[in-house]
């Protein structure tokens, strides 16, 4: 059978979105620390700022170090176009403005990040838009959430704090049914172990801070274009089917097609709101990006260690992954992510509050930090730092028990890990 | 712009300005499985530097409405009596892939219509790789992927998108995704079994055909032995570059097309 001859993953994590530099010859991506770019004439500057034809005009809306991760991301993810923004959240709001506007409803995984949901709970209903938040895992509830206001449903592909797993296929026909898009926030799976695109989203979304980036370094985040979805199909999302005053009464689906998602929100999201990447961020995260497939294997290899060893220690009550057989999604876990599942989990730690407390402060290699996918092993107590005004039942009702220990495993070899993890599992059970 | 046609809708983008009748106008053909879309990086430009480009969806095809034409005779014929409708005059018709076979055909056919040609991605003959057709015919995503392979060149398949943020292989597949069932085949099909014949003998108009060096759907040989049977044609070589050159080498492109439309 013939085969299309594509550029493979690994290939592409290095290669896509950069060619050496046409005037030096350099090889590493260049960063273009500069927020302008010299026209040529009038006339083509005219041309660059209404669209005619492609270009660079100000970093804020585009920059040459950032188009080289954006193409890259977009390349990995197979969307038909990438935009970079200063941060996951800043990501989450530029695809959440771009195709709604104020009347406009969302319907939304009740598990996923604190701040994705302040955004949608708190702060959109400021601007008209209003969220209906599930349980990812009941399909009837994502159907009879819908109303006719609804312009998009959201999830994580692996959610938070229980690691559901998402049925994107599932998902995906229940949006697509109804004539929506589904935005997926893939930041705990990465393009290495799904591919949310090819199972029906059609918008991605990452923080590329975390697992993309791998170093810590940097913060950035990602819109991914899928391209599949018919914004023309009904009068939902006139943002991108509708003439825009913006550039002359262009209409971003009549000129782009599959592509006026990407294209709308660079030319008004990123003009507008100025969420930029910078483009010595952008150079950091590519340099991550080069290695994800080495990382993100050795990072499922680590958990598959740390998960053995917590499952055997008489500290622990009780481990929650998609890997582990008692989890709700283990089985879709195999169907959807045979490369693993991940390297977030949650353990319990006998004792609560106090054991949970002890815990943290033993452990030495693990770092105490509000963060994950990092290179470096990271841990967390809930009920002791970010939820600690929470009482018990409250905590329980965020599906944060006292004692949930959250960990980010890192890339450290093993043993180390944990050597760290048994050490400081010890000195919790001596209250 | 919609125009009712034949009882069907069928969709024109213009580079998001009205038609300016007092412009020459210029009417631009996808090829198999695309729509109007592959224009893109050329209309807006057509538009405002004094054209009046209106980049053409397939009966069937992009936000066209109506039923899928099966010979390039036919879609030829098709385009000849949309262009009357327009009540533009003759215009200056510029093809890719399938739309050349289309263009060419218009021209012999209805030389009235035609003033010039722009073609890319053409040849005499476009026989299709059997597992190609199998393929499209069970429509099978591996259609679409198989396109895309073969029509970029290596350079498109790892960099080199002018467009901030856009990737062209996934641009392309997810283009050819989007065809409804039987759009792809169909198409094909057509390619396959056309013959241009003394085509060059039909035509009487300007002609300016684009070579892209790693065309592989179109190869350069192809493409030369279309040429060889013209007395006169404007001939334009880019190199390294693959089938898709209007997005492969946007560019290029326009300024290519803003000299032979003058
Ligand atoms: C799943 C998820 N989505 C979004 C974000 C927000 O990303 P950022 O911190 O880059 O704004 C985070 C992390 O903070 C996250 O863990």
């Amino acid at each position: 059978m013939v085969e299309p001859d594509y550029l493979k993953f690994d290939t592409l994590s290095l290669h896509a979105g950069q060619e050496p530099d046409p005037t030096t010859g350099s090889r590493g991506v260049p960063i273009y620390q500069t927020t302008s770019y010299s026209f040529v004439d009038t006339e083509q500057a005219a041309g660059l700022f209404n669209l005619e034809q492609p270009g660079h005009i100000y970093s804020r809306i585009s920059n040459p170090t950032v188009a080289v991760l954006e193409e890259r991301l977009a390349a990995l993810e197979g969307g038909v176009g990438a935009v970079c923004t200063a941060s996951g959240m800043a990501a989450f709001h530029l695809a959440c403005a771009t195709i709604m506007s104020a009347g406009n409803h969302v319907v939304a995984s009740r598990n996923i990040y604190g701040g994705s949901h302040n955004m949608l709970n708190l702060t959109m209903p400021r601007f008209g838009i209003t969220t209906t938040f599930v349980d990812p895992r009941d399909h009837d509830a994502w159907r009879s959430a819908i109303t006719p206001d609804t312009r998009v449903l959201f999830a994580e592909t692996l959610g938070n704090p229980g690691i559901e797993v998402l049925n994107v296929p599932v998902v995906a026909e229940i949006a697509h049914e109804h004539g929506l898009p589904l935005m997926l926030d893939a930041t705990f799976t990465t393009p290495y172990l799904m591919k949310p695109i090819e199972l029906g989203a059609d918008i991605v979304m990452h923080s590329v801070t975390k697992f993309l980036g791998g170093h810590g370094i940097a913060l950035g985040g990602v819109v991914i274009d899928g391209g599949r979805f018919d914004w023309a199909a009904s009068d939902k999302f006139p943002t991108l089917s509708q003439p825009y005053d913006g550039y002359h009464g262009i209409s971003f689906v009549e000129e782009y097609g599959h592509q006026a998602l990407s294209m709308r929100a660079r030319a008004e999201g990123l003009r507008d709101f100025g969420a930029a990447m910078s483009p010595a961020n952008a150079f950091h995260l590519l340099q991550g990006v080069e290695t994800l497939p080495l990382r993100m294997k050795r990072h499922v290899e680590n958990t598959t260690t740390v998960i053995d060893f917590l499952e055997a220690n008489d500290a622990v009550s009780w481990v929650s992954h998609p890997s582990v057989s008692s989890h709700p999604d283990h089985e879709l876990a195999k169907e959807l992510l045979p490369k693993g599942a991940g390297a977030i989990l949650s353990f319990g730690i006998i004792g609560g509050r106090e054991a949970g407390r002890r815990f943290i402060e033993n452990v030495q290699l693990a770092s105490h930090v509000a963060n994950v996918g990092d290179a470096k092993t990271l841990v967390i107590h809930p009920a002791s730092t970010t939820h600690q005004q929470l009482s018990a039942e409250d905590l329980a009702a965020a599906g944060v028990g006292e004692d949930l220990i959250r960990l980010s495993v890192g890339l450290e070899d093993p043993e180390d890990i944990i050597a760290d993890l048994a050490r400081a599992l010890r000195a919790s059970q001596k209250g | 712009m919609e125009v009712k046609f034949q009882e069907a809708t069928v969709n024109l983008a213009t580079g998001g300005v009205k038609v300016d009748t007092a412009q020459p106008p210029v009417l631009l053909v996808h090829g198999a499985g695309m729509d109007r879309t592959v224009w893109s990086q050329q209309t807006r430009y057509l538009a405002h530097h004094g054209f009046a480009p209106m980049a053409l969806d397939l009966p069937g095809h992009g936000k066209s409405g109506g039923e899928l034409l099966s010979t390039i005779s036919e879609m030829a014929d098709w385009v000849a009596d949309l262009i009357h409708e327009l009540d533009t005059g003759p215009v200056r018709l510029v093809g890719h892939s399938m739309g050349s076979l289309i263009s060419l055909e218009v021209a012999a056919r209805h030389p009235d219509v035609a003033e010039r040609l722009i073609l890319m991605g053409a040849a005499a003959a476009m026989p299709v790789h059997p597992e190609l057709l199998g393929a499209a015919e069970r429509n099978e995503i591996l259609a679409p992927q198989l396109m895309t392979a073969w029509a970029h060149g290596t350079r498109a398949h790892v960099a080199g998108n002018p467009t901030p943020g856009l990737w062209m292989r996934s641009g392309c597949q997810a283009l050819l995704e989007r065809a409804a069932d039987g759009v792809i085949y169909n198409d094909l099909a057509a390619c396959n079994s056309y013959e241009a014949g003394d085509i060059a003998g039909r035509i009487a108009c300007p002609i300016t055909v684009v070579v892209g060096s790693e065309d592989k759907m179109t190869p350069p040989k192809a493409t030369a032995q279309l040429v060889a049977g013209f007395q006169e044609v404007d001939l334009r070589h880019l190199e390294g570059v693959g089938h898709m050159m209007m997005i492969e080498a946007p560019d290029q492109i326009r300024e290519i097309m803003l000299s032979a439309l003058q």
